[in-house]
């Protein structure tokens, strides 16, 4: 027997050996980053694509969300978000390392957790810079492209409880999504067909409930979709027609990543890796 | 000291050429099961949610189109459209002041006023009409084959907002001399028929005439309907650029009055008494007359003699599309770039790539055969998915008897090919895009990245119109053009939005913006496969 003590709590130590992996790795940065930039020059770019109609710039013509608009982005930052995800787990199965963590850290779950933990926290820092750039630009732009106080809207920022709500929501949107990419990948053990299932999830609801012609079929599929459904939490307009509150709307986000855990988790911990 | 020869092997020499590696690569990609999955599950997905846009459908006998777009037939045996000669779905109704014209000759007429009213917004059903601008309504002179609607014809005419038009059967537009017509800016028409072949005229003054435009009608009978006619088409308001939930628009029935004067017959017609009535009286049509008064003729009609385009309800609209059973090619589109990642990317995780450039030392040939074999596959699941849903979507909205907007047999194979084409390309370029990354996951996020999230943005209105209507244009997504199931008719008046199955670019153009990225890619894939390390 060793005489080296026995490590003491295991999953901080779990912690630090996730943490250790993730921030070794070159690209684990650059994809950090990307997320930010991507969602931020997006919604920089959509809010500057936004124009009024010709007969004016109320609310009423042109039925614009300025949050929802600002922080458009987040459509294309929750791919690279994904696919951070995907990689800190499928990168193990891909290269074998993931019998080297399940020889140092026996307990799978921890493991399991630990990484988790370790992904959701990168990714809700990138979050908050790219959601923090998306504010930025649109309380920058949006007023120049007529949704100004003159015509009855508030500049986009966070002095508002609404637009508060909005980008916070964005914020933990973002990180949920990471954690249903790692749980998905975590259940099919390919990082390819892992963020390929974690796209089709997310679009197959929206694209589905636009074309079903009947609206009540349309609007179940809005309201258990995880990117739709979840997304309602950047709407600060028009909320009483939604089908889900913002909140509730993030809520049904929850569950498809806590679903996705479990079922990750489970096929972990029952097969071989 | 003896010289020893060289060990040769008594077996001939290996072929080593491009048939070679494309079977070498062939086999590779048969041979593993989770590939063929990956491609039947896209097909199945392709299939299987366009059968679900087709399942969701209306079954309820529910009026097609906006009021005043007229259609044809009733409840009883569901909402057929009327179409025309060439077998698109086509409005004809319009006021005619006529008479039976037989042999070759010609008419001529001055308008010297066009004014249009449209229903007053929001005035709870009322018949109340203000005046207002409807760009396409029309009066002037027509040649009908008959009277019966969808017949053949040629006609002559002035616009609200679109200057003298000379139109013919339904789809053909062409132009003449701009502005609207007035007192002070009178607009002379001729149509001359000499046999088969109409001839249309205008004239600012009646002395100098310009050609605008001369069509045949293959068997237009010897005596067919002559005079002037007004139509004037739903009008429709938009209300602002929706973000996130489409447009809203007001639209309701309009009718339109014009006053022609000089009307005289030459050249072997010799004009009896003019009878009005509708031909095809939509089903709105309130008003609708004309009067004569010392050689003035004063029409006034609703309807629209055009083709109808698809979607122009909006999500009003019950009527599926061909559009809506391609709903799936997305996720066919996803399975294909997995599949196209992993073709390549297993290699460099195998370690398999050495013995394949060990193989083929020549790197091109190795990455021509990759791209022939994901090309190959890539087409057949888009081709084969797009047909399953397709002819199984048809066969389900007829068996509810839900409304499908007509579509002729050929567009429907080209849209069907082109969905082929579409896949066939963007599988290639999911396998250069893993060559340039050599990282399977990265690889398929950009390959979705760059085709499939820029198409939902734009068709599911997610990003403003202006900004989806670029992604459309520049990016790989271009490519959805080719799915592009019906001509927009700029003679129509209607939002022709992506989400109505409306690209920017037209077909070709949508492949040849597919085509220079995925050539792109290819080119920096065997530049990078040369210059780097296996």
């Amino acid at each position: 027997m060793s005489d080296a003590p026995l490590a003491g709590a295991p999953l901080i130590d779990a912690l630090h050996a996730e943490w250790t992996k993730f921030r070794t790795l070159a690209g684990t940065w650059w994809l950090l980053l990307a997320a930010a930039a991507l969602t931020a020059t997006v919604s920089a770019a959509t809010a500057a694509g936004f124009h009024c109609p010709p007969d004016g710039c109320t609310a009423q013509l042109t039925g614009a969300d300025p949050a929802r608009l600002g922080l458009a982005g987040v459509y294309l930052g929750q791919v690279v978000i994904a696919l951070l995800a995907v990689l800190a787990i499928g990168g193990e199965y891909a290269n074998g390392m993931i019998r080297l963590t399940l020889t140092a850290v026996p307990r799978r779950l921890t493991a399991f957790c630990s990484k988790a933990l370790v992904t959701a926290l990168a990714a809700l820092g990138a979050a908050v810079a790219a959601v923090g750039g998306s504010v930025l630009a649109g309380w920058l732009i949006l007023p120049g492209q007529g949704l100004s106080a003159a015509n009855g809207y508030l500049p986009l920022s966070l002095g508002n409880a609404a637009d508060l709500r909005a980008a916070c929501g964005s914020v933990l949107y973002l990180t949920l999504i990471a954690l249903l990419a790692l749980g998905v990948t975590a259940a099919v053990r390919d990082a390819a067909a892992g963020i390929g299932l974690v796209l089709g999830l997310l679009l197959v609801f929206p694209i589905m409930s636009a074309v079903i012609p009947d609206h009540v079929l349309a609007r179940h599929l809005e309201q258990i979709a995880p990117m739709t459904a979840g997304l309602y939490v950047q709407a600060t307009t028009g909320l009483s027609a939604l089908p889900l509150t913002p909140w509730q709307g993030l809520g049904v986000t929850a569950l498809w990543a806590l679903g996705a855990l479990a079922l990750g988790g489970c096929v972990l911990r029952f097969r071989d890796a | 000291m003896t010289a020893i020869a060289p060990y040769r092997s008594p077996s001939a020499a290996g072929r080593d050429g491009f048939p070679q590696a494309l079977r070498a690569e062939w086999t590779k990609f048969r041979t593993v099961r989770g590939w063929v999955i990956g491609a039947l599950v896209g097909l199945l997905a392709m299939a299987g949610l366009g059968l679900l846009a087709s399942a969701g459908g209306q079954s309820s006998c529910q009026q097609v189109g906006a009021s005043g777009q007229s259609s044809s037939g009733g409840c009883g045996g569901g909402l057929s459209f009327l179409l025309g000669p060439n077998g698109e779905p086509i409005n004809d109704s319009f006021y005619f002041v006529r008479q039976p014209l037989a042999g070759d000759g010609s008419v001529t007429a001055r308008v010297t006023s066009l004014t249009e009213r449209v229903q007053v917004p929001n005035a709870g059903g009322s018949d109340a009409t203000e005046p207002g601008v409807v760009p396409w309504a029309k009066a002037g002179l027509i040649i009908k084959a008959s009277l019966t609607p969808g017949s053949a014809y040629a006609a002559i005419l002035v616009t609200a907002s679109h200057g003298v038009r000379m139109q013919w059967n339904y789809t053909g537009d062409t132009a003449g001399l701009t502005g609207p017509p007035g007192p002070a800016n009178p607009r002379w028409l001729r149509l001359t028929r000499s046999g088969d072949v109409l001839t249309g005229y205008d004239s600012a003054d009646g002395t100098q005439w310009n050609l605008v435009g001369t069509v045949t009608l293959a068997g237009l009978p010897a005596t067919a309907q002559v005079g002037l006619f007004t139509a004037s088409p739903d009008y429709s308001e938009h209300v602002g650029e929706g973000f996130g939930g489409g447009t809203s628009s007001f639209s309701g029935p309009s009718q339109d009055t014009a006053v022609f004067d000089r009307l005289a017959t030459s050249g072997g017609w010799t004009a009896g008494p003019w009878a009005g009535g509708y031909v095809n009286s939509p089903e709105t049509a309130s008003v609708g007359g004309y009067h004569q008064s010392g050689g003035q003729y004063t029409v006034t009609g609703q309807g629209d003699i055009a083709p109808i385009p698809s979607g122009h309800g909006g999500e009003a609209d019950p009527a599926v599309t061909v559009s809506d059973y391609l709903v799936g090619t997305f996720a066919g589109l996803i399975a294909l770039s997995v599949i196209a990642a992993l073709f390549v990317t297993a290699e460099y995780r195998r370690g398999l790539i050495r013995l394949t450039f060990a193989a083929t030392p020549a790197r091109g040939r190795v990455l021509a055969a990759k791209a022939a074999v994901v090309a190959a596959v890539g087409f057949v699941v888009g081709l084969a998915g797009a047909a399953a849903a397709v002819l199984a979507g048809e066969a389900i909205t007829k068996a509810r008897g839900s409304y499908a907007f007509p579509i002729s047999a050929m567009a429907e194979a080209r849209v069907i090919f082109g969905t082929g084409i579409l896949t066939a390309f963007f599988a290639v370029l999911a396998l250069a895009i893993g060559i340039i990354v050599r990282r399977s996951a990265a690889t398929v996020a950009v390959a979705v990245l760059v085709i499939v999230v820029p198409y939902f943005l734009a068709v599911f209105a997610a990003v403003p119109l202006s900004a989806g209507d670029w992604l459309l244009r520049i990016m790989p997504a271009a490519g959805f053009a080719l799915q592009q199931p019906y001509p927009a008719y700029d003679q129509v008046s209607m939002f022709y939005a992506p989400f109505s199955g409306y690209f920017p670019l037209p077909a070709w153009g949508g492949l040849a913006v597919l085509a220079a990225w995925t050539a792109a890619a290819l080119a920096l894939a065997a530049y990078l496969l040369r210059r780097r390390d296996a």
